[in-house]
This record gives C-alpha cells, sequence and structure tokens, in this order.
C-alpha cells in the first residue's frame, strides 16, 4: 500500500482548506451524481471521479460532491445537478467526463451554468 | 454494465440501504480462471420470502417505481459466463451475494477498475459502514479496509477529494499485480 505517511499529509493539507471553509463562512456548491443501476450502466463512475479530480486540481474548499439514487430519466443518465447557493438548481444530462471541467470553471467557480449541456437544451433539441 | 467493477459498485448500494456497519468486498481468482466475487453485509437482512423473490425484476424495495435491475442484470452477466449467483440471507443478520464468473469464457466481462469502484463506493458512504476489500489469487494477494487509514486522517472525511484519489491509486497499485490478467 501507499504509506500512510502520505495520508497524514494529505490529512495536514486538507484541515487547512477546512479552516478556510469555515473562516470564510461562504456557501456550499453542491455537485450531486446519479449513482444507480442506470447512471452506473450508463458511465456515471469516470464522471464522479473526474469532479473530484477537477475539485482537487483547483483546490476547490467550498464544493462538495455527492451521490444520489434514480430519480426516473434513466434515459437522461449520467445526470449531475449542481447547486449554486442562491441560484437555481441545474440538471445537467448526459454527462461525459470530458465535459466535467467547463462544467466546474464556468458554473462552480464563475457561477454561469453551460446551457448546451442541460436538461433544457437536451429536451429541446 | 460493461464491467464486473461496475456491478459491484451498483450492488453495493444495496448493503449501504440495508444499514450494515461492515460490508465485505472479496475477489478470489482460481487457477482455473474462475473469479468469485462476494458481498458479505451485517445490514438488515431479507426474509427466506423475499429472497425467493429478489431475483426478479420485478422486486425493489424502492417506492418510486416498480422495477429494481441490479440483481438481474449481475445474474445475466455472470450466467452469460457459465457461472451464476448465489444470495444468502437472514432478517436482522445481513446478507451475502456471491456472484461467479467464468473469466476464461469468452462471453465474460473484464473485472475493470476495481480501484476506481472502491474509491467511488467508500466517497459516496465515507462515514458509515467500514468496507474492507481483499483480493486473492494464484500470483498474491492483497488487504484493505477503511478502519484501517481512519486513524491516519484523524477526523477529515474519506470523501475529501485527496483521500478519495490516495485510496484509488494505492488500491489500482496493489490489485494490479494480483488481478492485472482479467482487468480489461
Amino acid at each position: 500500500m501507499k504509506s500512510l505517511a502520505e495520508l497524514e499529509a494529505i490529512r495536514k493539507a486538507t484541515l487547512s482548506r477546512i479552516n478556510v471553509r469555515t473562516e470564510e463562512k461562504g456557501e456550499t456548491t453542491r455537485v450531486v451524481i446519479g449513482m444507480a443501476t442506470c447512471g452506473i450502466a450508463a458511465g456515471a463512475r469516470p464522471v464522479m471521479l473526474a469532479f473530484m479530480d477537477e475539485i482537487q486540481k483547483r483546490q476547490l474548499a467550498h464544493v462538495t460532491v455527492s451521490q444520489t439514487g434514480c430519480v426516473g430519466m434513466c434515459r437522461l443518465e449520467p445526470m449531475v445537478d449542481v447547486i449554486v447557493p442562491g441560484q437555481e438548481k441545474v440538471t445537467y444530462v448526459h454527462v461525459k467526463p470530458d465535459m466535467v471541467p467547463r462544467i466546474v470553471a464556468e458554473h462552480v467557480v464563475n457561477g454561469r451554468p453551460v446551457q448546451e449541456y442541460t436538461i433544457g437544451a437536451a429536451e429541446n433539441a | 454494465m460493461k464491467e464486473i467493477a461496475l456491478h459491484l459498485l451498483d450492488i453495493v448500494q444495496n448493503s449501504v440501504k440495508a444499514g450494515a456497519a461492515h460490508v465485505d468486498i472479496d475477489f478470489a481468482l482460481d487457477p482455473d480462471g474462475t473469479l468469485h466475487m462476494r458481498v458479505r453485509d451485517d445490514g438488515c437482512g431479507m426474509s427466506p420470502e423475499f429472497v425467493e423473490r429478489v431475483r426478479s425484476p420485478f422486486v425493489t424495495t424502492r417506492t418510486t417505481r416498480k422495477v429494481g435491475l441490479g440483481i438481474p442484470l449481475l445474474m445475466q452477466n455472470a450466467m452469460q459466463s457459465g457461472g451464476g449467483v448465489d444470495i444468502e440471507s437472514e432478517l436482522g443478520k445481513g446478507t451475502t451475494i456471491t456472484a461467479t464468473f467464468l473469466t476464461r469464457s469468452i462471453d465474460c466481462l473484464p473485472l475493470g477498475d476495481l480501484a476506481s469502484t472502491m474509491a467511488t463506493i467508500i466517497m459516496g458512504s465515507p462515514d458509515a459502514p467500514e468496507f474492507s476489500l481483499h483480493c486473492a489469487s494464484p500470483d498474491g494477494e492483497m488487504d484493505f479496509t477503511t478502519e484501517q487509514i481512519r486513524p491516519a486522517l484523524d477526523g477529515v472525511s474519506l470523501a475529501e477529494p485527496a483521500v478519495v484519489q490516495w485510496i484509488q491509486e494505492s488500491l489500482q497499485e496493489e490489485i494490479e499485480p494480483i488481478l492485472g490478467g482479467i482487468m480489461s
């Protein structure tokens, strides 16, 4: 196994990030990924890891990633909800890992949803 | 599903929803290429009547819809390789589900990215249950438990991106020499 010492370093780095989170009292943006049978079969696992990777790269302190079950629109999976405090929830559909950096950069960081990836755009196409 | 590891990600959700405190995941590859994937939990378990019916796609515990495809899809892929699925359960004690795959069959799915599946499982339920992974093949064996890394993290969540990445990378390193032959 990779060394537990490495984990110790991760712990220290993470704790300072968590301190930033609580000191700034900024509200948290939530990213929620559908992880039921339908989502997994459609490719949700790499999407989830792509979000983790991007958040890690950019050292974003005010973002949490979580998983949810099936919301009943299996044909649109993988689906991702991005909930920025004070804004309406945005649902992205047919999400692929290569779409993740743009969603993080434009929406999570800058607050502008990527319209072309949203459920609205998919339903009107 | 395109990978055995994706089936694992899917059926482990059943153990989590069953309120398990421990979920033990075991992969054993025999010299003849038979792969046993076992998920054992100490969750709420199922009545004998429910175990009878649980293989049906029209049985599910969810209330939003009347279909549940997790176990039926796992059965389909196990049976397609010449293997099968065994379910043992007792109310109040827990459930053990074992899927057998004959990996030398041309119709057998690849194991796939087990390290990513484990990272995703743990990320999805960072506080409880405790997960363990044991892999064994004629090439060696490995053990991993979330209990063993919790002290080093001292309260930092297992869902922190840096921790998830560490889990994924360290498992990848350990699983590859043991089960690398059936991964893709």
